[in-house]
């Protein structure tokens, strides 16, 4: 009567298996590591640093425990592991001291990290601890300042193009337009174009102030500086669109609950709750670079200047990734803002790798001008990293480009397409941004949450257990097993599927071994009232568990129904709850009811007679 | 051992009327002290400043803590930040100071004390989340409540839907007037509590309930107000159990959970006493009101539903 077969057994086994597998590696703890990463996307890590690195450590007599190679995506990524922190921070400056000599302008990422310390068997077999909250672990908060004058710089870069374009569209001469700090400055031979050039312009653009100093050796200026309420919007804009590309690369790190906001006029905050690689979201946070066409100067005179070494008016200086210099003018056709997409692929003609660019409406008329006026020169894609430029690619342009849909393509590896499309698709921020903060929030609060978290867990555990087993006896014994096996099964699931624990996610789960007993307790009652109305045992055992089924169902349903909204509306701290809630309801109801009705099978099921359960006083009111 | 030697049906529902008065007297004080009063809201709604300070020397956190509390705050929070010799410290928007005139009081009173810290950084947290996180937790209030309905509606029978979301409202909305009344700060994970008691207790009800339609396929004579106290007699010794273990846990969390979880295991602890008293004498009272029969519940004889299998012996 009261037999499983043989199925329900070995799946009761398996999910305690399992659920002891993923739950294990929480009790390994983590272990201090330093870790190397790029500071510049032009740099790759290679599995060779493991051997670079290595020797460093061997010089300073540092002795490591176990050391990784790591590629995620384009990003290698080396890590060692020590004995203790004291061993971890002399490591770091160790490290960071041999690799990078100029400490202001680090070609490496040297990080402190912590590192899961379970055997590598068990992450091989994806069974990861958990992942815990900021609240629990501390995390990483950084402080990004946004480059505002970068940001109004670019503008009035663009402000050039547009006013030289209007004035040729008019037919007004102008004799040299340049960006003078933060204005514009527009040189004219007389009064008369001057005044037509300002009618001209002012109508076209809004939001310019203009201004008209005396005139100087035959030269009449014209100056122009954008309103305040003009500046205001590119900075805001700038932040808004810079925060954005934020979000989507933070959601490329998985991070669960991130904040980033908006900070004061030009700071952005990030905050990764659970997040110790540092190195990592550094990388992916701090890689902002911005992006710039602009017309390469290959003129004889040009040539010759560069030969000389010398820089002549209107130009710049720039070098490609080979360190080969190269003349650019000044002037700034597009910036990453008019680039929509970057992608890698091949050419359809010679299967050549290339990179497609797709650019927006404004980008796409700018390109379609430049491209018809220019057939045979050379244009070059600038990328800017902490203030510094470098040329990415410098092609030559074939034909005009009127769709918004550009190829380069030329001698380059299907890799180094891979890598300047990265780059590209990197330059859609606004501004540029620097962190000029960074911190890790300390675990000392994370500790005390855990301590205070797993004692009220613990306690509370051991009161219901204890009462169980004194109310119920063998059942109440059962019934603690089971919730034993509740808590086993929701650490490993929390731990596979690798959600954020927070403090109250963990007043969840304790809250779930509370409500997870109401099952036991249906049934247990309900197999002591069959007793009551003179069942015998076995046939009480069986009533017990079925009546008690549909209750049970019913009450877990409308919990689950509680927890579902809490996921759905919730944010922060609610909805850390809400997963371990719903979580919760489910391994209650399997280890309550399957695996309880297993262990009772397994130990009354074959005995023919019994005389009476383990059950606790069956008191009958006499009547 | 066992705790309830319950010798005859005990008769819940003879004084369903008085009860149910003060039930409804409760409830309006509290809409009326949460109308009057309103919540003592924590930062993440109401937006506050964060501060960070540098000691020269590990900082005496403790001190820190106390000098704070001694101004008067109290859902204040001071943890490392970085090092051990930086300090942070939220606080909660106290109004009339604005977040400079809040950071100068609190370094003053700082710097007073025995070690002089350094600040490095005030921050502000805006008040424009708060309004989203209010509107998010209103909607979910109404999803959960419009899903319970539904799903009781189902299960059961729209008078008990009906029974059961008023029942387990009165709960919430005492539970909300405890914290307008003693102005307990509401933060989040009170939040989250408030809606696991909503869950909670129609847990309840739900077992009331199924045992009323249980005992109304049983008793074929009996009057519903018998089988409704006959239910209950039946289910009364599983409810306290059941409660006990769960106050239990949320007890544990209030004495070892600290400040975090405190208001949290709070909002429990009176969502458990009220949930006792509400699915015994609330919901089950109101279906009684809205005058479930027999009929309602026992006449669609649904074949695959397994406890009428064993009935229909």
């Amino acid at each position: 009567m009261n037999r499983y077969p043989l199925w329900k057994y070995i799946t009761v086994v398996v999910a305690l298996v399992v659920g002891l597998l993923y739950t294990l590696p929480n009790f390994f703890g983590e272990s201090p590591a330093v870790q190397v990463s790029s500071a510049k996307v032009t740099l790759k890590i290679e599995p060779s640093m493991l051997d670079q690195v290595g020797a460093i450590l061997k010089q300073a007599n540092l002795e490591t425990t176990a050391s990784n190679f790591e590629i995620n995506g384009p990003v290698g990524t080396v890590r060692f592991r020590f004995k203790t922190t004291d061993e971890q921070i002399v490591a770091r400056d160790v490290i960071e001291k041999a690799l990078n000599p100029d400490p202001n302008n680090p070609s490496y990422i040297v990080a402190l990290n912590l590192l899961p310390a379970s055997p590598a068997w068990l992450s091989a077999l994806g069974a990861n601890p958990m992942y815990l909250g900021l609240d629990l672990r501390g995390g990483v908060h950084f402080l990004l300042e946004v480059d505002m004058k970068g940001a109004l710089t670019s503008r009035y870069d663009a402000l050039i193009t547009d006013f030289s374009a209007a004035l040729r569209d008019q037919k007004i001469t102008v004799d040299g337009i340049e960006r003078n700090g933060n204005s514009v400055a527009l040189k004219f031979r007389d009064d008369v174009t001057r005044e037509a050039a300002q009618n001209a312009l002012s109508r076209r653009f809004s939001n310019l102030q203009w201004q008209q100093p005396p005139p100087e050796a035959g030269s009449w200026t014209l100056i122009s500086t954008l309103s305040e309420t003009a500046v205001n919007t590119v900075q805001a804009s700038a932040i808004k669109q810079n925060i954005v590309t934020l979000h989507n690369r933070i959601n490329e790190l998985g991070v669960s609950e991130p904040i980033i906001q908006q900070q004061g006029a030009n700071r952005i905050v990030v905050q990764l709750p659970g997040v110790q690689d540092v190195a990592k979201a550094k990388d992916i946070l701090g890689r902002t670079a911005t992006l710039e066409v602009r017309m390469v100067d290959d003129s004889p005179a040009a040539t010759a200047a560069l030969a000389a070494g010398t820089t002549p008016f209107g130009l710049e200086r720039y070098q490609d990734r080979d360190g080969r210099p190269l003349l650019l003018r000044r002037q700034v056709i597009l910036t990453g803002e008019n680039l929509q997409d970057a992608q890698a692929g091949r050419d359809s003609q010679n299967q050549q790798a290339a990179v497609h660019l797709t650019l927006d409406s404004k980008g796409t008329r700018i390109f379609r001008d430049i491209t018809r006026d220019n057939i045979g020169k050379r244009m070059a894609i600038l990328l800017f990293e902490k203030g510094r430029g470098e040329v990415v690619t410098a092609p030559v342009i074939r034909s005009e480009i009127p769709g918004g849909q550009v190829q380069i393509s030329g001698s380059m590896s299907a890799e180094e397409a891979a890598d300047t499309a990265l780059l590209l698709r990197a330059g859609s921020l606004a501004a540029p941004m620097e962190i000029i903060e960074e911190r890790t929030i300390g675990p000392s609060l994370g500790a005390e949450n855990i301590a205070k978290g797993f004692n009220a867990t613990l306690w509370g555990f051991v009161g219901v257990a204890v009462f169980m087993i004194v109310y119920y006896r063998l059942f109440g014994l059962f019934s603690a097993i089971g919730l034993s096996f509740n808590v086993l099964l929701l650490l490993a699931l929390l731990s596979l599927l690798q959600s954020t624990l927070t403090l109250p996610g963990i007043a969840a789960i304790a809250l779930a071994l509370g409500m997870a007993i109401d099952a036991n307790v249906l049934i247990n009652e309900r197999i002591r009232e069959e007793l009551r109305n003179g069942e015998p045992p076995q046939r009480a055992i069986q009533l017990g568990f079925d009546r008690a089924w549909s209750t049970i169902l019913d009450s877990n349903l409308t919990t689950l129904i509680v927890g579902i909204a809490l996921l759905i509306f919730g944010s922060g701290p609610v909805r850390g709850f809400a997963v371990v809630h719903c979580l919760g309801i489910l391994t209650s109801m399997f280890s309550a009811v399957v695996g309880v009705r297993a262990l009772v099978n397994l130990t009354h099921g074959n005995r023919k007679k019994i005389l009476g359960l383990s059950i606790g006083t069956v008191w009958k009111a006499k009547d | 051992m066992e705790f309830f030697r319950i010798k005859r049906t005990i008769p819940f529902m003879r004084n369903a009327l008085a009860l149910n008065l003060i039930s409804a007297i409760t409830f309006v004080a509290a809409v009326i002290f949460i109308v009057l009063r309103g919540f003592n809201l924590s930062i993440e709604f109401t937006g506050g400043t964060v501060m960070e300070l540098t000691y020269q020397e590990t900082a005496p956190l403790l001190e820190v803590r106390q000098v704070i509390s001694s101004l008067g705050y109290t859902d204040f929070q001071v943890q490392n930040f970085g090092t051990s010799r930086d300090v942070m410290i939220r606080l909660p928007l106290l109004p009339g100071l604005s977040s400079a005139n809040q950071s100068t009081s609190v370094i003053a009173a700082l710097q007073a004390a025995n070690q002089a810290p350094e600040l490095r950084r005030v921050e502000f947290v805006g008040p424009q989340v708060g309004r989203e996180l209010i509107e998010n937790g209103l909607l979910a209030l109404l999803f959960v409540i419009l899903g319970i309905v539904a799903y009781l509606a189902v299960r059961f029978e729209w008078k008990f839907a009906v029974a059961g979301v008023i029942a387990n409202l009165h709960d919430v909305v005492i539970i909300l007037g405890f914290f307008a009344f003693f102005q307990w700060e509401f933060s989040l994970s009170v939040l989250a509590g408030v809606l696991a008691v909503l869950g909670y207790s129609v847990n309840e009800s739900v077992v009331i309930m199924d045992r009323i339609r249980e005992t109304f396929r049983k008793e074929r004579t009996a009057s519903v107000q018998n089988v409704i106290d006959c239910a209950i007699t039946q289910t009364i010794s599983r409810t306290i159990i059941t409660h006990g273990s769960t106050q239990m846990m949320v007890l544990a969390m209030l004495i070892f959970g600290g400040p975090t979880l405190h208001y949290f295991a709070l909002a429990l602890t009176i969502g458990i006493w009220f949930g006792i008293y509400s699915s015994v004498f609330v919901a089950a009272a109101i279906a009684m009101w809205l005058g479930v029969k027999r009929e309602d519940l026992v006449k669609p004889i649904k074949k695959d539903d397994t406890v009428e299998e064993i009935y229909t012996e």
